[in-house]
Order: structure tokens, then sequence, then C-alpha cells
């Protein structure tokens, strides 16, 4: 087997008292994607924010490129290669869409994409560049949270429910992106609530079910396979 | 013609007020810090002016470039050494810390300087004033102070809006669980905004011991004003604490020309008003727009 870009193993975090992952491990080759699907509460996005550095686990280790990143800090992380789009897209309301994505590329170590290379996978915003983030639609800064985390020209880029919210037409513009840029070699980790959309743009799939791993497959497995240890193999059907 | 005096002598007062406040705004913009010893950080900022100044037998004006820095590096080591650590018990850790800060601080004055009043050598610009017509007179040391102001106010709102450090710091008082998620190190920009607080109340405090007496207790008085110019500015907002500074010298000064012992109640008073009819502020938005509001 070929080592993994990013590899877990044994992840327990814990909020406060109560604890949110039980030992979760996965692993991502280099130049996959991977949905990590689940039930809300499941524990996908808190798996995605420890891969990403702002929580630290009780126990189990985080290993990128065949180093241990457990304890490092989310900028020592961006210049390994690993940048985040955070649920809910996070911009910054008062800075302009090109002040945002500045912010992201000024913790790359180097090699930040241009903001002319953004621009041109993202159109779209380049018009609004000079706006305030709090002026766009949801599309529009979702399309900026994606472009921040590009301009750290990240090797890994982690996506939480990039399609919450969205129109149907937006989702599929942002998901023919994503293809675009997983043909020029990215890896992708992507939390996804719709599972069609997950496992027809994923090579694999990890599903989380109350913390723990409750199946990890080829994106082949298919719906139903999926949708079993969605609910515990309880038979249930999504909504 | 009075009136006019008064009023414009009242601007020039309310530049020094936003002085000592626009350090106060920052650090609770950004850091979310309310700072109860800054007041006190400026009467050090005095204090270190009083004894080079006396050293070297130079016009205060000579140590800003050695105050200055100093009070910088004092705001870092500030940040670092003690403010970090309160942040991490929440904002009620920082009010107690900082209260314990102050009343230390002007402890140790009271006992390494003596209770007594201090002024400082200012040089010719001290007794210099410029007369516009028959009726207006203005002292240097008030237009020096005002104009230093709107330098210092106009400089931080050029480094916030054009620097990559700029950028970072208004990131950070937006959502600083996402800045430092998207890689910004908010540790050095805190300690550097920590900086700027401290030297700006430096240098708010030269000028107020250059205009006027000061000991080891004037910072508390200073610390009142510099709230309410910033309360009525709004929190977090550079331009509306100057705004809120000369909305407090124009009141303190005009009052003052009907009857002196009503100035301060006034000012009070005014700030009272402000909290009653408009809590956030005369120059605050909603919450999204906090970071711009640092920028003014």
């Amino acid at each position: 087997m070929t080592a993994a870009l990013l590899e877990i193993s044994g992840l327990d975090v814990f909020y406060g008292d109560f604890q949110a992952l039980f030992g979760v491990g996965l692993r991502v080759q280099r130049g996959q994607a991977l949905a990590l699907v689940g039930a809300n509460g499941a524990g996908k996005t808190t798996l995605l924010r420890t891969i990403a550095g702002a929580i630290s686990p009780a126990r189990g280790t985080v290993r990128y490129d065949g180093d241990d990143i457990t304890a490092a800090a989310p900028h020592r992380r961006i210049r390994r290669g690993i940048a985040i789009v955070p649920e809910g897209r996070r911009l910054f309301p008062s800075l302009t869409v090109e002040e945002n994505i500045l912010v992201g590329a000024a913790a790359a170590a180097s090699g930040a994409w241009p903001l002319d290379r953004i621009y041109e996978v993202f159109p779209l915003i380049a018009r609004r560049r000079r706006h305030r983030a709090s002026q766009l639609s949801g599309g529009e800064q979702q399309a900026v949270a994606i472009a921040r985390a590009l301009a750290a020209a990240p090797s890994l880029l982690l996506l939480d429910e990039i399609s919450l919210g969205l129109a149907p037409r937006v989702v599929s513009e942002l998901y023919q992106t994503l293809a675009g840029l997983r043909e020029s070699g990215a890896t992708l980790v992507i939390v996804e609530q719709d599972l069609q959309r997950a496992l027809g743009a994923c090579d694999d799939v990890v599903c989380l079910l109350e913390g723990r791993v409750a199946l990890a497959a080829a994106a082949s497995v298919g719906r139903d396979a999926v949708v079993a240890a969605y609910f515990g193999n309880r038979g249930d059907k999504i909504p | 013609m009075t009136w006019v005096n008064a009023v414009i002598q009242g601007m020039l007062q309310g530049g020094i007020y936003a002085l000592i406040a626009c350090g106060l705004s920052l650090a609770f913009g950004v850091m979310r810090v309310v700072n109860l010893a800054h007041g006190d950080l400026a009467v050090c900022g005095a204090y270190l002016a009083l004894v080079v100044s006396t050293g070297l037998g130079v016009p205060v004006w000579y140590t800003l470039p050695l105050v200055l820095p100093a009070a910088f590096a004092a705001g870092m080591a500030l940040q670092v050494l003690l403010l970090r650590r309160a942040l991490r018990g929440g904002d009620f850790a920082t009010v107690l810390v900082t209260f314990g800060l102050s009343v230390m601080i002007e402890n140790l004055l009271q006992v390494g300087a003596t209770a007594n009043d201090r002024v400082l050598n200012t040089g010719a610009i001290g007794i210099a004033s410029v007369r516009l017509g028959s009726q207006i007179t203005l002292p240097w040391l008030f237009v020096a102070a005002f104009l230093t102001a709107c330098g210092v106010l106009g400089g931080l709102q050029l480094l916030l809006s054009l620097t990559s450090w700029g950028r970072k710091v208004r990131a950070i008082a937006d959502d600083v669980d996402t800045a430092r998620l998207v890689g910004v190190r908010v540790g050095p920009v805190f300690a550097t905004v920590a900086g700027f607080a401290v030297a700006t109340a430096a240098l708010a405090g030269i000028f107020i011991g250059a205009i006027g007496n000061f000991n080891p207790l004037t910072g508390t008085s200073t610390l009142i004003f510099a709230f309410e110019a910033v309360v009525i500015g709004g929190l977090g907002s550079l331009w509306g604490t100057l705004a809120g500074g000369i909305a407090l010298g124009v009141t303190q000064v005009v009052v003052g020309e009907i009857n002196q012992a009503y100035a301060v109640l006034a000012v009070h008073l005014l700030f009272l008003l402000v909290l009653a009819v408009r809590p956030a502020g005369l120059f605050a938005g909603g919450q999204p727009a906090r970071a711009a509001q640092v920028l003014g």
C-alpha cells in the first residue's frame, strides 16, 4: 500500500465532558477525493476541524505526508498544505472579497495562488472583488470561501458542507470547479449531506455514526450501503 | 466670539481625549480587552518622559523617539506576559487583571515618584499661542495635540486599510476563530495591537503632562474620559472615538464658560444621555460592521 497523504488513527475528541469522536481513523491517498458523510452531530465537522488544527484531540494521531502533525497549530498546517473551507463559509464580512482571499494567501509558505489564477477559476467573484463579503449572495460567498482556501495553494483541501443553503445550479457549478481542482492533482475531503452528489464526486466514502466510523469503503459501494451505515443499519430512509 | 473660541478650544481639548481613547478602542475592537489600566499606562508614559527629559535636560518632545518605542515594547510585553493568559479566562478575567494592574501601577508610582504633582518641560511651545482675529486664541500645545490625534488616527487607518497586518487585524476583529483557522497567527497580531494601544496612551499621557499637572492618580480620571469618548463614539470605532472626544471637549469647555463648576458634570451627563438614547454609540452599526468600525 502506498503512503497516504493524510492518515488519521485512534482519534478521540472531547468538548468538555462530551466525547465527539471515538477512535476515528481514516486514510486519504494523494489525488484522491474522500466523501465524509453522516447525520447531524455524527462528528464530521469535528473531524475536519481536528485535521485543520482548530481542535486538539485527547488521543490519536494525525499524520500528513508522513509527518505527525497532531500538535501543529493551524498556520503550520496551512504551510504544510492543508486548507479548510469551514461550514457556513465564515467569511470576514467587513473585508472585501479580495482582502478575504489575501488573508488566506498570507499563511501560505510560498507559491500562494496569485489572484489572477483564482479569478480565472472563479470569474464570478472577479467582478465583485471590491465588494464587501457581507454584500455577496450565498453562492458568491461560498466561492470566496473556497478561493480563500485555494489562495494558500493547498495540497489537501477540506470542504465542510459547501452546498448548504445554495440553489442546485450553484452547487453544480461549485462541484464542477472541484472536479477541475481534482484534475489538477488536488486531494479533497468533502463533508456533504447530499449523498448522491458526494458519492458521485468522490473515490471513497467514510460514514460517521455518533462519533465512530460506521463505514469506510469505495464510493462505488453504492447508496444503499451508505444509507444503512448512516442510520446504524436500522433501515431508515433518508428524508 | 467668546462662544466660537470656546467651541474651538473644546474641539482641541477633544483631540487629547481621542488620543488617549484610541488605544482603548483598538484594544477592545480587536482583542475584546477592556483595559482598566489604560489611563495608568498613559501616566507611566508621562513619568518616563519626565525622567528622560529631566535627565537629559531637554524639552519633553525630544524624548519621544525613546519613550514611544519603549511604550510599544511594554504593550507587547503586557500582552504576551499578562493579557494573553487573562484572555483564556474570558472577558471578565481581563477586566479583573487590568484593574489589578491599575492599582499596582498607581501604588508603585506613589512609592517611586511620590504623590506630588509634576509638570513636563515643554520648552517654548508650552507658552506659545496663535491668535485668529481679535478674540480667538489657540494655545499651540492644544493645536499640536489635536493634530497629533488626527495624525495618529489617520495613520492607524492607513495601516489597517493598506497593509497585510491591517487585513489580519480586521479579520481577527470580525472572527478570531476563523482567522486562526485560515492561518492567521493571532498572538503576534494581538501583541502589536497592544503595542500600538500603549504607545498611543503614552503619547496622550505626555500631552496631558505637558498641558497640565499630573500625579500617580491622574490615570483614573483620564481613563474615565477615555471610556466616555469610546462609548459616545461607538465601541471599536476609531473615528467615532475622535468624534466622541470632540463632543466631550466641546461640552466641557462650553459649559465651563457658563459655570466652571458644572463643566465636568456636563461631560458625564452627556455620556449618560448617549448611553440612554443610543447605547451602541453615535457611530456604531450592526455587529457585522464591527471591524469596519475599527477602521472608522
